[in-house]
C-alpha cells in the first residue's frame, strides 16, 4: 500500500511508504488522523493549508459483502470542524485494488485552472481541463470522461457548486453505472475539492495488482459469515432492498418525529404521498429499479433508480433524509417534484440535506411559501446559475438564516439537523450536538434504540439513557467508517453476535493481525479523541456541542415535548 | 371502543386494498394483540408497534380513539 501526495501548487505527485501509525488506519481512522496530524486546525478551510484527504476503508476492494465505502477528509468550510464525508459508489473498491491507502491533495494552483487527477496503475498524473468541463454539472462531467476513457472508470467530480466554492457544495462519487447519485455530501468537502483546482478525479483500475490477504480462507469465511448475518436481518435483507431508506417516512412519522415546515411539528399530513411504499410502487410501475447497490457486492442494496412519468430515467440513490427535507420539512408531497430536486443537486454537486433544510429556510423567510414546489426547484437551479440568491442557498442553512434575520434555523456547528425531530428522538439528538462534524445523524444513529428496535428500546422521549446510547454509537461508528463497511451494516452487528467477530475475522485474515471486539472500541474511541482535539486547537468548546434554543422553548407536536437534556448531561458524551 | 389502524411495507398486505387507515371495532381492555389476529397477521411475524407514537407491543391495553401503527422491522438513513 502508499500514500500519494499531490501537491497543486507545485502539480507535482509524490508516493510514500505508510508509516507504522497508519497501518492498522482505513477509512475515516486514516482521513481524520492525517488531518489532525498535518493541518493546522486554524486555517481558512479553502486556502492552501487545508487538505483533502481521500481514503478507502480497510476492509474495501475485498470480497467483504457492502465494504465499498469511500471517506473524504478534511477541514469543513460547513463547520470550521474535521470532517469525514463517507460515500458509496465505486472509488473506494478501485483505490483499493490499485493498494493506494489513501490521496493527499494540498496546497492551491496559482494560476486558478482546473484540473483532472488521473489515478491508475502508473501513478498520478494531472491535467488542465479548464477548457472542456469548467462550469458543467456532474452528469455531464461524467458523461464526457467516460466517453473518453470507457464506462468502467470511476469519475469523483464537482459541480458548478464546488467551482463556486459553496459550503454545501459535495464531491460526487460516480455509482456502478456512472452516474453522479453518490456523494460526499456533508460539510463542503466539494469546495475544498474546488480550491485545490480539482474538477474531477478519474480511478482506472485496470490490471490493478488487488487487495492482498494474508489469510485468504480465513477471509473467505468471515466473509460469508457477514454476509448471512445482512442477509439473515429483517432490516438489511428485506426492508432495506425491497423499500430503500424512504421506508423510514412513516415509522417516523407515526412516532411524531417527522420533522415538518421547518422543524415545527412531528407529523406531516402528506407522509404518505412521500413514503418508502409510495416510491416503491412508482418505481415498479415506470421501470426503474429496487435493490440497486451503490457499490458492487454490497448485499444489502438500498439504493434505487427512479424514473419520469415518461419511464426515463430522472434520478438515483434517492435516499430518505432527501425526500424528507425536499417533502415534509418543505410541506411538499409531490414525489416527482422531490426526485427532481434530488436530480438537480446531484448535478450541480451540493448536499441534499443542507439544501432541503435550507429551502424549508428560505420558506421560513418567505422568499417562496411553503409546499411550492417549483419556487424551490427554481431556487436550486439558481445555486448553479451563480446568482446572488443562488450562492446564499448554496452556502447553507445557517449561512440563509443569518442573511434573512431568522431564528429558527435548524444548525448545530453551522451543519443543518437532519430527518429525525431533537425532541422526539432524543438520542440521535444527543448525536446531533455533540458529534465532531456538527449535525449528523450517521454519527450515532439512535434512531435505532429509540424508534426502530434495533439493539434494545431506549424511550426516545425520556432523556433517560439517551446519553450513554449516543456515545457507545459514536464510538462504534467511527470504527465502522474505518472498515469501508456501510453504516447500515451496524443493524446486523447491534442485533446478531456473530456479525462484529466476523468483521474482526476479517481485518485479521486480511492483514495478519490479531485483533479481539474489544480494540474495535479502543479504536472508535482514539478516533473519536483525535478528532475531537482538532476541534478543540481549532477553537471550539463544550458551549458549541449545543442544539438551537427553538427546540428546548418550543413544543414538538404531537406528543407537545421539548429538548430537556441538560448542557451538564451533553457534556458526558466525551467521558471515556 | 374504535381504534384506527395502519399498516405499513408487507404489512398492507393484510389490509384491505387502497387503504390507508381502517377504524376496527373491539371490546373493551382488547390489546394490540386483538388487532393483530383482527387483520390475520402470523403471530411468528416479527412486528414493531406505536400505539399513539409510543413504542408499543402486542399485550399493550388499548382504550377508545388509540391510534395504532404496525410495521415490520424497518430501518434505513
Amino acid at each position: 500500500m502508499k500514500i500519494y501526495r499531490v501537491n497543486m501548487t507545485e502539480g507535482k505527485v509524490t508516493t510514500e511508504d505508510v508509516k507504522q501509525d497508519y497501518v492498522a488506519l482505513g477509512g475515516r481512522g486514516l482521513t481524520s488522523q492525517i488531518i489532525a496530524d498535518e493541518v493546522d486546525p486554524t486555517c481558512n478551510p479553502i486556502g492552501a493549508k487545508n487538505k483533502l484527504v481521500i481514503a478507502p476503508g480497510l476492509l474495501s476492494g475485498t470480497n467483504a459483502p457492502s465494504s465499498g465505502r469511500l471517506s473524504v477528509g478534511t477541514k469543513s468550510p460547513l463547520t470550521g470542524t474535521i470532517k469525514e464525508s463517507n460515500a458509496g459508489g465505486t472509488a473506494a473498491q478501485k483505490l483499493a485494488k490499485l493498494n493506494v491507502k489513501a490521496i493527499v491533495v494540498e496546497g492551491k494552483p496559482e494560476d486558478n485552472k482546473f484540473y483532472t487527477m488521473t489515478v491508475n496503475k502508473d501513478g498520478i498524473k494531472l491535467e488542465d481541463v479548464s477548457d472542456n468541463l469548467l462550469g458543467k454539472g456532474n452528469y455531464e462531467v461524467m458523461e464526457k470522461v467516460q466517453e473518453e476513457l470507457g464506462e468502467d472508470v470511476c469519475v469523483m467530480s464537482i459541480g458548478q457548486a464546488g467551482e463556486y466554492k459553496l459550503q454545501s457544495a459535495s464531491i460526487a462519487v460516480s455509482d456502478p453505472e456512472g452516474r453522479p447519485t453518490r456523494h460526499c455530501g456533508r460539510g463542503g468537502t466539494g469546495a475544498v475539492m474546488g480550491s485545490k483546482g480539482l474538477k474531477t478525479i478519474v480511478i482506472d483500475d485496470t490490471d490493478a495488482p488487488g487487495v492482498s490477504i494474508v489469510d485468504k480462507d480465513k477471509f473467505k469465511k468471515s466473509a460469508r459469515g457477514l454476509a448471512k448475518a445482512l442477509l439473515d436481518h429483517p432490516v438489511c435483507g428485506e426492508g432495506l432492498p425491497e423499500y430503500g431508506t424512504s421506508i423510514l417516512i412513516n415509522i417516523l412519522n407515526e412516532s411524531g418525529g417527522l420533522p415538518t415546515k421547518n422543524f415545527r411539528t412531528g407529523r406531516f399530513e402528506g407522509a404518505d404521498k412521500i413514503s418508502g411504499e409510495t416510491i416503491a410502487d412508482v418505481i415498479k410501475e415506470r421501470g426503474g429499479q429496487t435493490a440497486h447497490v451503490c457499490h458492487p457486492g454490497c448485499v444489502m442494496r438500498c439504493s434505487q433508480i427512479y424514473n419520469d412519468k415518461d419511464g426515463n430515467y430522472l434520478t438515483g440513490g434517492f435516499e430518505y433524509e432527501t425526500v424528507w427535507g425536499f417533502g415534509a420539512n418543505s410541506e411538499i408531497d409531490d414525489i416527482d417534484a422531490i426526485a427532481m430536486m434530488d436530480r438537480i443537486c446531484d448535478d450541480i454537486g451540493v448536499d441534499t440535506i443542507e439544501m432541503s433544510t435550507t429551502i424549508a429556510v428560505a420558506m421560513e423567510a418567505g422568499i417562496i411559501e411553503f409546499g411550492d414546489a417549483e419556487g424551490a426547484i427554481d431556487l436550486l437551479k439558481q445555486i448553479g446559475e451563480g446568482t446572488p440568491l443562488g450562492r446564499i442557498i448554496g452556502n447553507g442553512t445557517g449561512f440563509t438564516g443569518k442573511a434573512f434575520g431568522l431564528t429558527r434555523v435548524p444548525v448545530v456547528k453551522n451543519q443543518s439537523i437532519p430527518a429525525y425531530d431533537p425532541r422526539a428522538v432524543k438520542g440521535v439528538a444527543v448525536t446531533y450536538a455533540t458529534s465532531t462534524m456538527g449535525a449528523d445523524h450517521t454519527a450515532g444513529y439512535a434512531v435505532t434504540a429509540n424508534i426502530l428496535g434495533i439493539g434494545g428500546d431506549v424511550d426516545p422521549l425520556s432523556k433517560e439513557g439517551q446519553v450513554a446510547l449516543s456515545r457507545d454509537l459514536q464510538i462504534a461508528t467511527a470504527a465502522v467508517d474505518s472498515t469501508g463497511l456501510c453504516v447500515f451494516a451496524a443493524f446486523a452487528i447491534l442485533d446478531n453476535e456473530v456479525a462484529l467477530p466476523a468483521v474482526v475475522d476479517m481485518l485479521n485474515a486480511q492483514y495478519g493481525i490479531e485483533l479481539v471486539a474489544d480494540d474495535v472500541t479502543k479504536l472508535g474511541e482514539s478516533i473519536l479523541k483525535a478528532e475531537r482535539d482538532f476541534n478543540v486547537r481549532a477553537g471550539f468548546d463544550n458551549s458549541d456541542d449545543r442544539l438551537p434554543d427553538f427546540f428546548l422553548e418550543e413544543e414538538c407536536s404531537p406528543h407537545n415535548v421539548k429538548f430537556d437534556i441538560t448542557d451538564e448531561e451533553l457534556d458526558e458524551v466525551y467521558n471515556f | 371502543m374504535k381504534v384506527t389502524v395502519r399498516l405499513f411495507a408487507t404489512l398492507k398486505d393484510f389490509f384491505p386494498k387502497n387503504q390507508k387507515k381502517v377504524l376496527v371495532e373491539l371490546e373493551a381492555g382488547s390489546t394490540v394483540n386483538e388487532v393483530v389476529e383482527y387483520f390475520g397477521i402470523p403471530q411468528t411475524t416479527p412486528l414493531i408497534i406505536k400505539v399513539n407514537g409510543r413504542s408499543g407491543s402486542k399485550s399493550t391495553v388499548l382504550k377508545d380513539g388509540d391510534r395504532v401503527g404496525i410495521f415490520p422491522p424497518v430501518g434505513g438513513g
